[in-house]
């Protein structure tokens, strides 16, 4: 009871949550700053693609933060997901018997594709992880780099779903109804179900490492021996972190399906993998705060850099205008450098394994620690 | 010995490619006892402990805890039916607190599922706090508690060694194999550690077996000794019987 009214309760505030954001960048959208708009559809689009990927990133760090085993296969899950949700709702909502195109009609389609596209996720992931859990660090990294592009290659040969070429026409996310009214089409819809997840993302990893079982993770990347010894069985838990990694990159997969409405397969190559292990290990190893920073600050970077070109103008030193010309070209020089940067001066990740707390920051001890004999004299 | 033995072994060898590290051993200790076990340098204590607990299986023999084989058994699963083990050299969670480092080993015992944990039940609070409950009780024993929410490995050597032995009591074990715990322990704290061994036996209904080459430690608190030498038995006693054979004399000081 206490379990259901606590789902309920979450559900509740993470629609709360997703509706005050909405409306704020809904009532954004008719202002405008230095003749442009606030909010764009290419800004909403680049935002999207950051919820995407901190719940990318997040999810990952479950296995390579928490765990300690370093996996290089997560966009290979995150492509298992979206193919088999894209596969699922372009069938069902354009096939022979489409439902009713309402809201009601279609809601549900989209949300068991989106579960059975992290279900297969799931499955990868745990048919990829029985075997490979058995190996450790480096020949983890390489073996799980190499299932990750089988499944892109196996994606590539299946006709059904457009090869090579990519599969598209998938359908784009329905309009939420309190929304209709916004006049932006798919990509606005897809940032409340991108909000809602990323929420969930959150809450599930957050609420695992918390616990007896995050402890385990933990011991196993700090000590597998003494972890084994204490009765922790390390196998199991290290194959169970990996499934749920998976699921989560495959839900997440999903999203990215329904956001863009097509799929290419080479879009999920290592490199994406390595682009999201680069996101954890900016913001932190071992923290889901660095993760969402890491993610926020990569998706977000070269993105800013073409914006930053953008504020040339007359008014400012032609020198100036003359380097703010060459951002967008260099981006990944600053990239790379900002990386090299960040591993000379702070090799843990910006945040380390510091976790943001609200509770923390209301100076509310956040395990209720009862006092110590010290605290007690004194 | 009699068939109420707690842990048995039976002909148990081990080798590596050619090196016999155990020989035939032959354990039998009996419930509720504290049992040495020493050797020079290189005797095969460790490993002993090793195939105790799983890490490595026999070449030959049966180890039988409980009246159960578990030789071949995972080391968690052994770990689970109530043996439980301390490292020679440190192994602490390092990344944990003091506290996070009892509680982690509570694990085996806990009642909530894993839903439980995702949903934050209530389960899974109650199931928290017994976890903290407890771990502070036997932080409590072992001196500790005042440093519970300090970084593990910040700790002073000895009392990272007290910490290891803390942790393998969350595990609820009926059985547990300390291997030297008295290594880096100044003579003050080796005689603490002593008591505290005494104490936690009555405590928690504990057979004990140690492995130790501080010998006041050593016939200090054991009942019993068996003494190994590259992986034989060579004598089996009481404390007083093992430091007078000419057998043991002649392992640590050579022959005469």
């Amino acid at each position: 009871m206490n379990t259901l009214l606590r789902i309920l309760a979450w559900l509740g505030a993470s629609i709360v949550a997703v509706t005050i954001v909405e409306s704020i960048l809904k009532s954004l959208k008719n202002y405008q700053i230095m003749g442009s708009d606030i909010i764009t559809d290419y800004g909403l689009n680049i935002i999207c693609l950051m919820g995407i990927s901190i719940s990318l990133a997040v999810s990952l760090q479950l296995i390579n933060g928490y765990t300690g085993q370093f996996s290089l296969g997560h966009a290979g899950f995150m492509a298992v997901g979206g193919y088999v949700a894209a596969f699922i709702t372009k069938s069902t909502l354009t096939g022979a018997n489409p439902p009713d195109q309402s809201l009601l009609g279609t809601l549900p389609v989209y949300i068991f594709a989106l579960c059975a596209g992290a279900l297969a996720a799931a499955i990868a992931g745990l048919i990829v992880g029985i075997p490979s859990l058995r190996l450790k660090g480096d020949y983890l990294a390489i073996v799980t780099l190499g299932f990750g592009e089988i499944i892109r290659l196996v994606i590539e040969n299946i006709e059904a779903v457009g090869g090579p070429r990519g599969y598209i026409g998938i359908p784009k996310f329905p309009k939420w109804t309190w929304l209709s009214a916004g006049g932006f089409e798919g990509t606005f819809s897809s940032l409340s179900w991108i909000f809602l997840f990323i929420i969930i993302t959150i809450i599930v990893v957050h609420n695992i490492v918390e616990s007896s079982f995050g402890r385990s993770l933990v011991a196993i990347r700090d000590n597998e021996i003494a972890a084994e010894a204490m009765g922790i069985d390390t196998s199991f838990y290290k194959v169970l972190a990996f499934t749920i990694s998976a699921a989560l990159a495959g839900f997440a997969g999903g999203l990215y399906a329904h956001l863009y409405g097509q799929l290419v397969p080479n879009t999920f190559n290592f490199v994406r993998s390595v682009e999201i292990i680069i996101m954890i290990v900016f913001g932190g190893m071992g923290s889901i705060t660095g993760a969402v920073l890491g993610a926020i600050i990569l998706t977000g970077l070269p993105e800013w850099l073409r914006i930053m070109a953008g504020l040339r103008s007359d008014s400012l030193p032609s020198w100036i205008n003359k380097s703010l010309g060459y951002l967008p070209d260099l981006r990944m020089i600053i990239y790379s450098s900002l990386l090299i940067l960040i591993m000379l001066v702070r090799p843990q990740g910006i945040l380390g394994n510091y976790e943001f707390s609200l509770s923390k920051l209301l100076g509310k001890s956040s395990k209720n620690l009862p006092k110590t004999t010290e605290e007690k004299k004194a | 010995m009699s068939g109420q033995a707690i842990l048995e072994t039976n002909n148990c060898t081990i080798r590596f490619g050619g090196l016999t590290a155990v020989n035939e051993l032959n354990l039998s200790i009996q419930p509720n006892e504290i049992f040495g076990l020493i050797g020079p340098n290189g005797a095969g204590k460790t490993t002993v402990f090793n195939l105790l607990t799983g890490v490595y299986a026999p070449t030959e023999g049966v180890i039988k805890f409980l009246g159960q084989k578990v030789d071949g058994l995972k080391p968690c699963k052994i770990s689970a039916m109530g043996m439980s083990r301390t490292f020679q050299n440190i192994r602490l969670f390092s990344s944990m607190t003091v506290l996070e480092n009892v509680m982690t080993a509570y694990h085996v015992r806990t009642k909530q599922s894993f839903v439980d944990a995702i949903f934050r039940s209530s389960k899974h609070q109650t199931d928290e706090k017994a976890q903290r409950d407890f771990s502070l009780e036997v932080l409590e024993i072992f001196n500790l508690a005042q440093f519970a929410n300090e970084q593990a490995t910040s700790l002073p050597y000895g009392s990272q060694r007290r910490l290891e032995i803390a942790r393998a009591l969350a595990t609820n074990p009926k059985l547990l194999l300390l291997d030297e715990p008295a290594a880096g322990m100044n003579p003050q704290e080796s005689v603490e550690l002593m008591h505290l061994i005494g104490s936690i036996r009555e405590r928690f209904k504990l057979t004990v077996v140690l492995v130790e080459h501080n010998m006041k430690v050593v016939m200090g608190i054991c009942e019993r000794i068996q003494v190994i030498e590259y992986g034989k038995s060579i004598s089996l006693g009481t404390p007083q019987e093992v430091k007078n054979d000419p057998k043991v004399i002649e392992a640590y000081l050579g022959a005469g």
